[in-house]
């Protein structure tokens, strides 16, 4: 961290404006930007845990039989894999990190409602995390369950459940304790004159999230005491053997699991409602209509969780119930990429690097959201059910979706906390390299999926071998482009070219103070007159 | 920054008088207990614990007297947990 | 954060009330469970609860409501300046969370002596609907019962402020929050009372 300051300490703005720059001035710093940078660091570091490990499995997958592991370690290894992305990367992403980072400054506020409870949430971060990689290394081992633990193998496998669920019970109390602080940051933060028709889409679908860890997380939390419960006490609430039902497992698993999805997706709908506009020099298109739709997810989204249960033994009725309200949330979905399509119409497109990213996951999400209609409706998810074409389909929502987001909202963002740019060719190669190598990966794990190749197994039928190959030389141009990208973003935060001002002319409010933004974010409480996307009324060019 | 705090007390008599009738409804769940009322048993002991609830939300916990966005947020949640415990019966009550 | 401004009581109890709704949703899924499992067991739910003890359970709630009744009766006392009154009450609240627990020790060391305890033999070799029975009472009376230790413990701390004098009149939004989540222990306890005890 010493290198951090000495290097950004010619930008000043809250890295140095407090007159504290030791280890402690940040993990027990109150301040929103720095602890929105803690979680940045720590997010993209299980990235980079959670995406090597990908790339391991992959490896796997090259050739048919065992080709760098065995059965064992294979199921370990997907099951960490999906527990760090989920729940220690996509999760906390964007809404903790960026979400941290821009949101008080977007709604003219010095600083979150609570923050100390902010603090806490990343401490528990923090904790939650240790403990679910104590579990890897001590006891029976990694789970091998997969990250949805369902019993009743999680009940009796030999393996770390215990701990590792509870690290992950840790981690769902610091998503609600930041789903808490923004609600209510949002209600009572605003500055004069940031009204709800004002408020920036990003806070907008934060907001979102924000009620849907609320009141969705608490579900996982009692969920995971469950299973604790059935593997310490035997209390038997799963096993059927002594009345209890599995089924139910799903049932409350899924209930979160399912709104966590819009957790994962739409605060990455918040950072393309912002780059898009701003890119397109246009306000930007329905902006009541996206604003709406991130509600309209929120709720629709809580509907649904049966359709991961289509072949569990639910009763059929059920079955059709949830299929039909699934369509439902495509509508809010389409609401949104229709409105940044007709955004972009007759817009002055610049085709900068975040900009790029923003394309991408209008491109990329519209492909895994069509994708996941096929999944969604009974009769077709019967014969794609845990196949390669469910990982397709959930990789393209989530690494295309918000992964792409969260990258474009690097580039977008960053320059401006660190009052330092990256250099935009390298950017641009990373993205190119990152967009092909994705589709070459995850389109060809759907097609593998229709063509019956079952997911989590370690080994395949010799028909299925060409196109793994492809799949796994897919997943190498995919991290070439990730090593560049991050690589650039590194280089250029700490010693690139000075970044000054508003060079893209956004007209949210954090392109209107200092860069970096000093602690106090204002000099005095800002009073709004214009709209998030009136780039009039904000007077950018 | 909103400047909107407002103070309202609730007096002693009146929250005595809500413990009251939180006493008198235990009683009366107690009572509807011992009835032959059949499956009818269990919506009559939900309804009386509504209303205590009820009471205890609007009187101890001051939600009569807070703005009409905690009344909201308070419906988001409750309706958020009838859903989730009605649509899992679709799979219940029909396998 | 140098500034000084004044505090934002509304934004306080804004989020106690959303941390309520997580508590809510927390003994929500266990609700959900015993929805569920009631509708497939009836009689063997009936059954079950007649092995518990109404007396207990009725004592619990009336010396539960009473303890709402010290807590909101203290939020009274110190918005009128009453300081010595309102530490009375708090006082009351604690008092009556003790003999909550104590009554729940009574309860549970009787049940556990007979053989009833999750993943006991005795349940394991009876019907499978009172072995989920009791398996749902344990987790839901003994997560209430934590609920109660957390709110006792959060009420000290806020009396010992109150005496303290940092929570007085013009500043008692803590206090306030502080009450609601006793409250809340008791809403949720509202519901137990009678589907645990009283049903069928």
């Amino acid at each position: 961290m010493s290198s951090v300051q000495t290097t950004t300490a010619a930008a000043g703005g809250f890295w140095r404006d407090s007159g504290k720059t030791g280890i402690g001035s940040w993990i027990f710093s109150t301040d929103h930007k720095r602890i929105g940078l803690l979680y940045l660091y720590s997010v993209l570091g299980f990235f980079l845990v959670g995406a090597t490990l990908g790339l391991l499995l992959r490896l796997e997958l090259m050739t048919p039989g065992r080709t760098i592991m065995g059965a064992t370690t294979y199921n370990a290894l997907f099951t960490v894999h999906g527990v760090v992305m989920i729940f220690l990367f996509i999760i906390p992403g964007i809404p903790a990190s960026f979400g941290n980072l821009v949101m008080p400054i977007q709604i003219g506020a010095r600083d979150v409602a609570f923050p100390r409870l902010n603090l806490l949430s990343w401490w528990l971060y923090a904790i939650g995390a240790l403990v679910v990689l104590t579990a890897l290394f001590t006891g029976g081992g990694a789970p091998d369950t997969g990250w949805t633990f369902y019993v009743p193998f999680s009940a009796r496998t030999g393996t770390n459940v215990s701990v590792a669920v509870f690290g992950v019970f840790i981690l769902g109390f610091s998503s609600i304790l930041t789903g808490i602080n923004f609600v209510t940051t949002i209600h009572r933060l605003r500055a004069e004159g940031m009204n709800w028709g004002r408020l920036p889409l990003f806070v907008w679908s934060l907001y979102a999230t924000a009620w849907v860890q609320i009141l969705a997380t608490p579900i996982i939390a009692i969920t995971l005491v469950l299973v604790i419960a059935e593997r310490v006490l035997g209390t038997g609430l799963f096993d059927p053997g002594r009345g209890g039902d599995p089924i139910m497992f799903q049932h409350l698993f899924w209930i979160y699991s399912h709104p966590a999805v819009y957790i994962m997706i739409l605060p990455a709908m918040g950072v393309v409602s912002e780059i898009i506009p701003v890119f397109s020099r246009k306000p930007i298109f329905g902006y009541k209509m996206i604003a709406f739709s991130s509600i309209a997810i929120a709720a629709a989204g809580s509907l649904v969780w049966g359709h991961h249960m289509y072949t569990s033994g639910m009763s059929d009725t059920a079955v059709m119930v949830f299929s039909f309200l699934t369509f439902i949330v495509a509508i809010p979905s389409a609401i949104k990429v229709f409105n940044w399509v007709s955004t972009l119409y007759r817009g002055s497109i610049s085709l900068e690097a975040p900009m790029l990213f923003a394309l991408s996951f209008v491109l990329l999400f519209s492909i895994g959201g069509l994708s996941g209609l096929i999944l969604g409706a009974a009769a077709t998810d019967v014969h794609v059910h845990d196949t390669h074409f469910v990982v397709g389909h959930f990789h393209y929502v989530m690494f295309g979706g918000t992964g792409f987001a969260f990258f474009g909202a690097a580039h977008y963002w960053l320059p401006k906390f660190y009052g330092r740019r990256y250099k935009e060719k390298p950017a641009l190669i990373g993205w190119a390299l990152m967009f092909v190598g994705f589709n070459v990966t995850y389109f060809t794990m759907q097609v593998l999926g229709i063509r019956g190749m079952p997911r989590r197994y370690y080994d395949y039928l010799p028909e299925f071998a060409p196109l793994n190959m492809v799949a796994t030389v897919g997943s190498w141009i995919l991290a070439a482009g990730l090593i560049i990208m991050i690589v650039n973003l590194w280089r250029g935060l700490f010693w690139g070219e000075p970044f000054q001002g508003n060079p893209w002319g956004g007209a949210t409010l954090e392109w209107s103070v200092p860069t970096p933004p000093p602690t106090e974010n204002f000099e005095e409480e800002p009073v709004v007159s214009h709209g998030p996307y009136d780039f009039k009324g904000a007077g950018v060019p | 920054m909103k400047t909107d705090n407002a103070e309202h007390i609730v007096d002693y008599r009146k929250l005595a008088a809500v413990w009251l009738a939180l006493l008198a409804l235990t009683t009366a769940t107690v009572v509807v207990s011992r009835l032959e009322l059949g499956a009818g048993k269990v919506w009559a002991a939900l309804a009386i614990a509504c209303l205590k609830s009820g009471l205890v939300i609007a009187f101890f916990m001051h939600m009569k007297y807070e703005t009409r966005l905690f009344r909201i947020i308070l419906f988001v949640a409750l309706v958020t947990l009838a859903i989730f415990i009605g649509l899992t019966f679709f799979d219940v009550l029909y396998r | 954060m140098s500034h000084e401004e004044p505090k934002d009581e509304v934004g306080a109890k804004l989020g106690m009330w959303l941390f309520l709704f997580t508590e809510l949703l927390l003994f929500g899924g266990l609700f959900i469970l015993y929805a569920v499992y009631l509708a497939r067991y009836p009689h063997e739910f009936a059954t079950a609860g007649h092995e518990l003890n109404v007396a207990f359970g009725a004592g619990n709630t009336v010396v539960l409501l009473t303890s709402s009744l010290f807590a909101a009766m203290a939020v009274t006392a110190i918005k009128r300046g009453e300081r010595g009154r309102a530490l009375a009450l708090l006082g009351g609240t604690l008092g009556c969370a003790m003999i909550f627990l104590a009554i729940k020790y009574l309860e549970w060391s009787a049940k556990i002596g007979h053989g009833i305890y999750p993943g006991s033999p005795k349940l394991a070799a009876g019907p499978p609907g009172e072995s989920v029975f009791f398996g749902l009472y344990y987790l839901t009376t003994g997560l209430h019962g934590i609920h109660v230790l957390i709110g006792g413990v959060l009420l000290s701390w806020i009396g010992a402020r109150v005496k303290g004098g940092s929570i007085h009149a013009g500043d008692n939004v803590a206090l306030e929050n502080g009450t609601l989540y006793w409250h809340l222990v008791d809403l949720v306890w509202i519901f137990i009372f009678p589907l645990y005890y009283l049903i069928l």
